[in-house]
């Protein structure tokens, strides 16, 4: 009781604080400095129809490395945390039901041949190399779903991944010498606003983040899915 | 006016879900409550116009997230039993 009381008291101070927090925020009508900054300059500077690619990939470049490293980071200690565990314990499965088998048959190359349109369309249309990885991996999910028994292997996988890391930061790199600084997407040319071939590097750039996350998470599926030991049908 | 009836509801689903998610006793049922926050809370930013974000939330909060719960909830049964 006296425990119920003092997290209900801890609640209501954290309400009062967020409440201060929030009426003190004056409701605006036009951008702040930086927004206007970027609606405003972008189409010259980088020339990507998706402003939020432009913000990711070039503005705040160094961000989305940061992050894919952090995602790189939580892939490698979940395969770490998982290859420590006993393999001696063995499972059977049920048969896998006649329609998941033919749906996933069909699904899964539509699937990740929409992960791939979502992160070469990138600076077009929203989503972009974070959610067309996932989708990836989420075809290879509805792939597993049906046949558990499926290898993955993991070789192609960090194949996959180390080199479009590498390439990533390669580009990167390469821009601080040939263009404005690290992740200036004007290396190459940037084209016709809207077209495909468009917003200099960030076309390139945004497809290996999408290959790197797509490979991180399924690297972080194949991983959880033969801690299982699922070994044969019954 | 429309869209803030459906961002109401929305909201409201997503709240009464998410005290599912926290209360309920079967775990899996958490775990599908959760699901669901996600695929309605990525509704939330597609009405928001964050078309990115949304996309996200639904391929990662809704999708990969629930299974990699479920994985881990089969191994830790498993253990325990």
């Amino acid at each position: 009781m006296v425990k119920k009381i003092i997290i209900l008291v801890v609640l209501l101070v954290l309400a009062m604080m967020f409440w201060n927090m929030f009426s003190g925020i004056p409701v605006q009508n036009v951008l702040p400095e930086v927004s206007e900054y970027y609606a405003k300059n972008e189409p010259a500077e980088v020339g990507a129809a998706n402003l939020v690619t432009a913000v990711v990939v070039t503005y705040r470049g160094l961000d989305t490395l940061g992050e894919v490293s952090i995602l790189f980071l939580s892939a490698a200690i979940v395969g770490l945390l998982l290859g420590f565990q006993s393999k001696t314990e063995k499972r059977k499965l049920r048969k896998t039901s006649e329609l998941l088998l033919t749906a996933a048959k069909i699904l899964t190359p539509v699937i990740v041949m929409l992960g791939v349109y979502v992160f070469i369309n990138g600076h077009l249309t929203p989503g972009g190399g974070f959610q067309g990885g996932a989708i990836i991996a989420a075809a290879l999910v509805l792939a597993l779903m049906a046949d558990p028994l499926r290898k993955i292997s993991h070789g192609f996988i960090s194949f996959v991944e180390s080199t479009s890391g590498f390439i990533f930061v390669f580009i990167g790199i390469l821009e601080i010498f040939l263009a404005g600084g690290f992740l200036d997407n004007s290396i190459l040319p940037l084209g016709e606003f809207g077209a495909i071939l468009s917003a200099g590097a960030i076309p390139i750039i945004y497809s290996f983040i999408g290959l790197k996350v797509g490979a991180e998470l399924s690297s972080i599926v194949s991983n959880m899915q033969e801690a299982q030991n699922i070994t044969e049908y019954e | 006016m429309l869209t803030l009836i459906f961002a109401l509801v929305l909201s409201l689903i997503v709240i009464v879900l998410g005290i599912v998610a926290v209360q309920h006793p079967k775990v899996s049922v958490a775990i599908i409550a959760a699901g669901v926050v996600s695929l309605f809370a990525s509704v939330m930013y597609l009405l928001l116009a964050a078309p990115d974000v949304a996309m996200t939330e639904a391929a990662i909060g809704s999708g990969l997230s629930t299974i990699i719960f479920f994985y881990v909830l089969n191994k830790i049964r498993r253990q325990d039993g």
